[in-house]
């Protein structure tokens, strides 16, 4: 699956970042790491507010880290359903 | 400028698995923060009078006595009005606010938009995103501008520093001259026609759908949203509150009374100017300098003169003229600095005369 971190390296998006990482590798998931940081591509996911989490191609989560949870529920559903994965 | 930033969000329902329901914790929570606070005078005297027994007219026993009835008099505060505005700013979203600011007029848009700057959560790091949605959807630049003035210069922290050193009048005179700053600068902005300063790019953004369903809070996930402001913004300001308290208490004691007068009091003509553009580069110290401030208003210095220092130390800062570079030409930055200091600038000579 196709993981994209929309943010201008902002402290939070890092944190965004690491923790999905983390929760990537505890459940043994195939992904790939893209980060965004042009303004007008950030934009252009519709969001106003950083760090945006965007899985295969869909904004999950904007302007917040979201709980481990729920970034393990996100992943899994988007792990499983290999047929739309880009 | 001590801008909200970016919270993480627990979306644990607490209540649900605590014996005791959340109401209730809060009431409770609310009781042990007024019994508290009522106490800190008599407890901050007893301890500095008889266990140190120090002299209250002491320049070192006053000085103490400041320190000890301020730092957790400040903190009391911070905790509990960040928290208050924590579960009002829960309600609104940078998204909500674009749609209500949507299609409004110059003069009713500046107004809304100013007052929503207030509640609206924002972080200086997405200040550029917000830029962009707002221009994109057709909201006038004046308007936007009224909503990026308002949004750092009336924050919580500011609000706090206020209340707690110089009382709720002078906090509500904050708010009031603040968001009439906002609205008039950002008029002002808007009937400049400075839409050519936009970066060129900044027309080409098309803002995309993102199908991100506005995410639904109940009372506790407010209540968590709320605790997580102020684990963060006491977490980032505690430090130059006992600072600032520290320096406030020494000049509080051994500074001689009405030695400023006649730098910083109203008699003389500059002080308001000096005082707006010593407080531009000074950044996110709000809460450390307000005490220092709130000491040498003591010692003479004049109203007006504090408040617009205060109001320019968290209106413009270089941090966020940066930040807006991105987007904004030069020559725009400019005028934006300009205005809202010219207009801080009155707002410290109009108190200065009336009071």
């Amino acid at each position: 699956m196709e993981i994209k971190i929309l943010g201008s390296g902002c402290s939070s998006c890092l944190r965004l970042e690491a923790l999905v990482k983390e929760v990537a590798v505890e459940k043994d998931l195939e992904a790939t790491f893209l980060k965004v940081t042009d303004y007008k591509d950030i934009v252009s996911y519709g969001i106003m507010r950083t760090p945006g989490l965007v899985v295969n191609g869909k904004v999950m989560s904007a302007g917040r880290i979201p709980s481990k949870q729920e970034i393990a529920t996100w992943l899994n559903t988007a792990g499983s359903s290999k047929g739309t994965a880009l | 400028m001590l801008e909200t930033s970016e919270r993480p969000l627990e979306t644990t329902k607490r209540s649900s698995y605590s014996p005791i329901p959340l109401p209730i914790l809060l009431a409770v929570a609310a009781v042990v923060w007024v019994l508290a606070y009522q106490a800190l005078p008599g407890l901050s005297d007893y301890i500095s009078y008889r266990a140190l027994g120090l002299e209250p007219a002491s320049h070192l026993g006053s000085a103490v006595d400041f320190f000890l009835l301020d730092v957790p008099k400040i903190l009391l505060l911070l905790v509990g009005i960040v928290f208050l505005v924590g579960m009002l700013r829960s309600y609104f979203s940078p998204e909500r606010t674009r749609a209500l600011l949507g299609g409004k007029r110059e003069g009713v848009g500046n107004v809304l938009a100013a007052s929503l700057g207030i509640v609206t959560p924002f972080c200086s790091c997405s200040a550029v995103p917000m830029f962009l949605g707002f221009v994109e959807s057709g909201i006038p630049l004046g308007v936007t501008f009224s909503f990026l003035i308002a949004s750092p210069m009336i924050n919580e922290v500011a609000l706090v520093m206020l209340l707690g050193l110089f009382g709720w009048q002078i906090a509500g005179l904050y708010i009031g001259t603040g968001l009439v700053v906002a609205m008039t600068a950002g008029w002002v902005i808007g009937r400049l026609g400075m839409e050519g300063y936009l970066q060129d790019w900044v027309y080409q953004v098309r803002m995309g759908e993102t199908g991100l369903e506005e995410r639904k809070l109940d009372f506790p996930g407010r209540v968590a949203y709320a605790l997580e402001a102020v684990r963060d913004i006491v977490g980032r300001v505690w430090l130059y509150v006992i600072i600032g308290i520290s320096i406030g208490a020494a000049i509080h004691g051994y500074v001689p009374e009405s030695l400023l007068a006649g730098y910083m009091g109203k008699d003389s003509w500059w002080n308001v100017p000096v005082a707006v553009i010593i407080g531009i580069p000074l950044y996110s110290n709000a809460a450390g300098i307000m005490p220092v401030v709130q000491a040498l208003m003591e010692k003479g210095a004049a109203l007006g003169t504090v408040l617009a220092f205060m109001m320019s130390v968290v209106a413009i800062s270089l941090p966020e003229m940066l930040i807006l570079r991105r987007v904004m030409k030069i020559q725009l930055i400019a005028v934006f600095a300009g205005v809202v200091a010219v207009g801080i600038i009155i707002v410290g000579y109009i108190f200065n005369m009336v009071i």
